[in-house]
């Protein structure tokens, strides 16, 4: 059973890949080995338009999620008792299960109104962006709390015992002990907002299309090998930014424990050198 | 190292029997609920300066919580403490004149040993060639100078204790709250360390404060020990009096060991009690008085090394403090042996003796199934009411 789930969930992955090195214009007939889909995707500046906008997008939209979903992470898992606790945590974690659909017709409501009363904002990156953060910041929260949870709360008493007052803690101690979760946080709310279509076509503008709304509109008027090729790049993009984040999260808990074993077997040498 | 000295001998004057000595730790009335639970109820502390003082309790017994509201972690539910003379109510920890040493340690994984210890000079603004300096030294007291460029995770238990205790003394604060410093060594480290921290405490005159639940640890080190029990002091006093003064049952069996008998007071003189146990034929002769009634229901405990035995079992026995026996059970501890007695009401009681020759020359004091005798001054039974 698990082997054909997964052969359902990589092997069109792999047909995408080998397809985009199809000489031949029509997808399902191999015409032999070619990277002239690549080239024809950059030489469109269609194409070169969508990846800088959702580069844009991906970017600003993962510095603030973690900034914001920072705050929330730690509010969650350190401040114990404060008004309305329960509902936050609520509300915070509830975009994880809300269908993509609702929360992209609810913010697009929102902006309309918006814009009418204030006149902000226009449709297009702004309220994509918008909308990016509100959902991403939900999952940075979730990982930065489940992070803190796991680190000795003594450790930021201590601080404050020493003399820091709690922004220093926050510096000194909590920002570096939680560091692997920030970068994991950014790079997940990166990934997030490169893949997004539904919300993204909801809430764009006129003439403000990301890469999957672009790659989604091209195969409407039929498959073609280069959308198979601009697919290919963001499946490198997005499986380098998963690697890397699950790679400093579990380098840092591996070296811990290396260390540990290594004084601990040192440990007798260490208190005879001593005497 | 040096050899420590006796820390009782450095409070000869007692400044807690002096009523207009000013108390270092003022607590009153401190009291801390959580929910419907009473960790902390209603206690009364003074603390002197330069003191070294234990509170000791079984597990659960509110000495982390009196103590994270001493460091301000915890808000007091009612009640006040003072330190120095300043009401410590709304002084947030990181301005409190106290340190504390965390049960878990607590050092700063992504810092080094020298990075750790100093964090605290730094939030002071210290001058960097200073905190290098006072660092260096505090380091060299505890013998890591060698390590000072290692994270915590690359050092052994002993040493990160060690770290934390530098950490938290070289801001020399007035007071040091010490949370089971040495819960996490092996029997010998601890021992050794007792006497390091007791030098420590010697050299920089700071006032600790330490929990523990290992009583000979605290018999060791205190000026004076507080017995917890269930968020109240059962007894407040120097190691002596705790130990050879008991006030209360609990307080009788937390600190060593006793032997413990039911009874009742058949007569109360001017200089002397008797009191007739209800274990059989048994009699209690104290030599000092107490203010009780005749006829009521108390306990006597009697420490195991009070007791001498012997094997001259003669055919009349005195009335009091005498009582045979048969040997039930020898544990040869090494430097000395517990006898359990088995009493002709089924009573076993435990007696101590020091083994002050070896056994290939002298054997065993007495042997399984010997009959003996057990007797004792008339100044070691305790006599309790609580
Ligand atoms: N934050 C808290 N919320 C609820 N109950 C608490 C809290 N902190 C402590 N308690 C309770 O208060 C009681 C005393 O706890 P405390 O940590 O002071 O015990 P202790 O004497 O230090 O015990 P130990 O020797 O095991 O460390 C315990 O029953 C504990 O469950
Ligand atoms: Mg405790």
């Amino acid at each position: 059973m698990l082997c054909l789930g997964f052969a359902f969930l990589y092997i069109p992955m792999f047909l995408l890949i080998f397809y985009s090195f199809n000489a031949s214009r029509f997808v399902p007939v191999w015409g032999g080995f070619s990277i002239k889909w690549y080239i024809t995707l950059f030489q469109s500046e269609e194409v070169w338009n969508a990846v800088i906008l959702s580069l844009e997008i991906a970017i600003m939209n993962a510095t603030f999620a973690t900034l914001l979903g920072a705050m929330a992470g730690i509010a969650m898992a350190r401040i114990r008792r404060f008004r309305g606790r329960v509902l936050f945590s609520g509300m915070i974690s509830a975009p994880l299960v809300m269908p993509e659909v609702i929360t992209g017709l609810s913010l697009l409501l929102l902006f309309i109104t918006m814009s009418e009363l204030i006149g902000w904002p226009t449709r297009g990156i702004t309220t994509i962006t918008i909308a990016h953060i509100t959902f991403s910041l939900a999952y940075v929260a979730v990982i930065v709390q489940s992070r803190l949870v796991g680190i000795d709360e003594s450790l930021e008493e201590a601080a404050q015992d020493l003399g820091a007052r709690p922004y220093r803690v926050l510096i000194d101690i909590t920002v570096p002990l939680i560091a692997p979760a920030l970068v994991a946080g950014w790079l997940l709310a990166f990934t997030l907002s490169l893949d997004d279509l539904v919300i993204a076509s909801f809430v764009s503008g006129p003439g403000s299309n990301t890469l999957p709304m672009l790659i989604y509109s091209r195969v409407k008027l039929g498959l073609k090998p280069d959308v198979n090729a601009l697919a290919t790049i963001i499946i490198l993009i997005v499986t380098i930014g998963v690697i890397i984040a699950g790679w400093i999260l579990s380098r840092q808990e591996k070296q811990r424990l290396l260390d540990q074993q290594m004084a601990d077997s040192e440990k007798y040498d260490f208190s005879e050198s001593i005497r | 190292m040096t050899q420590a000295t006796d820390t009782s001998k450095l409070f000869e004057n007692q400044p807690w029997l002096d009523p207009d000595a000013e108390p270092f730790v003022k607590i009153r009335a401190l009291t801390k609920t959580f929910g419907s639970f009473t960790a902390v109820s209603s206690v009364d502390l003074d603390i002197y300066e330069g003191e070294l003082f234990s509170l000791l309790g079984g597990s659960g017994c509110g000495k982390t919580t009196l103590l994270r509201m001493l460091a301000g972690f915890e808000e007091p539910s009612s009640g006040t403490i003072s330190i120095d003379g300043v009401d410590m109510a709304n002084i947030p920890p990181y301005q409190r004149p106290v340190n504390m040493m965390f049960q878990s340690y607590a050092l700063f994984p992504h810092m080094t040993v020298e990075q750790n210890v100093g964090y605290g000079l730094k939030q002071d603004r210290v001058e960097k060639n200073e905190i290098a300096e006072r660092v260096a030294e505090i380091l060299a007291i505890v013998e890591l100078t060698p390590f000072n460029k290692r994270k915590p995770h690359q050092l052994s238990g002993g040493q990160r204790q060690r770290v934390a205790l530098a950490r938290s003394l070289v801001k020399k604060p007035k007071v040091l709250l010490l949370d089971e410093p040495l819960a996490a060594l092996d029997k010998r480290l601890r021992e050794q360390t007792q006497f390091e921290l007791m030098n420590i405490q010697h050299q920089l005159g700071v006032t600790f404060i330490v929990v523990t639940h290992d009583q000979e640890e605290a018999m060791t080190l205190s000026t004076r020990i507080a017995v917890m029990d269930q968020g109240q002091f059962s007894q407040i006093g120097t190691p002596t009096d705790i130990y050879e003064y008991p006030q209360t049952r609990f307080v009788a069996n937390f600190i060593g060991s006793a032997n413990m008998f039911e009874g009742r007071v058949v007569e109360n003189g001017d200089n002397h009690v008797i009191v007739r146990s209800s274990h059989g034929d048994l009699s209690f002769y104290i030599d000092h008085s107490f203010e009780i009634r005749e006829n009521i229901g108390v306990s006597i405990a009697l420490r195991p090394e009070k007791i001498t035995l012997s094997r001259e079992v003669p055919e009349t026995i005195d009335e009091y403090n005498t009582v045979k026996g048969i040997v039930d059970d020898i544990g040869y501890l090494g430097n000395f042996s517990i006898y359990r007695i088995l009493l002709e009401n089924d009573k076993i009681i435990a007696v101590t003796h020091p083994n002050q020759s070896r056994p290939r020359d002298a054997r065993h004091l007495a042997e399984w199934d010997d009959e003996v005798l057990l007797s004792w001054a008339p100044s070691s039974p305790i006599l309790l009411t609580k």
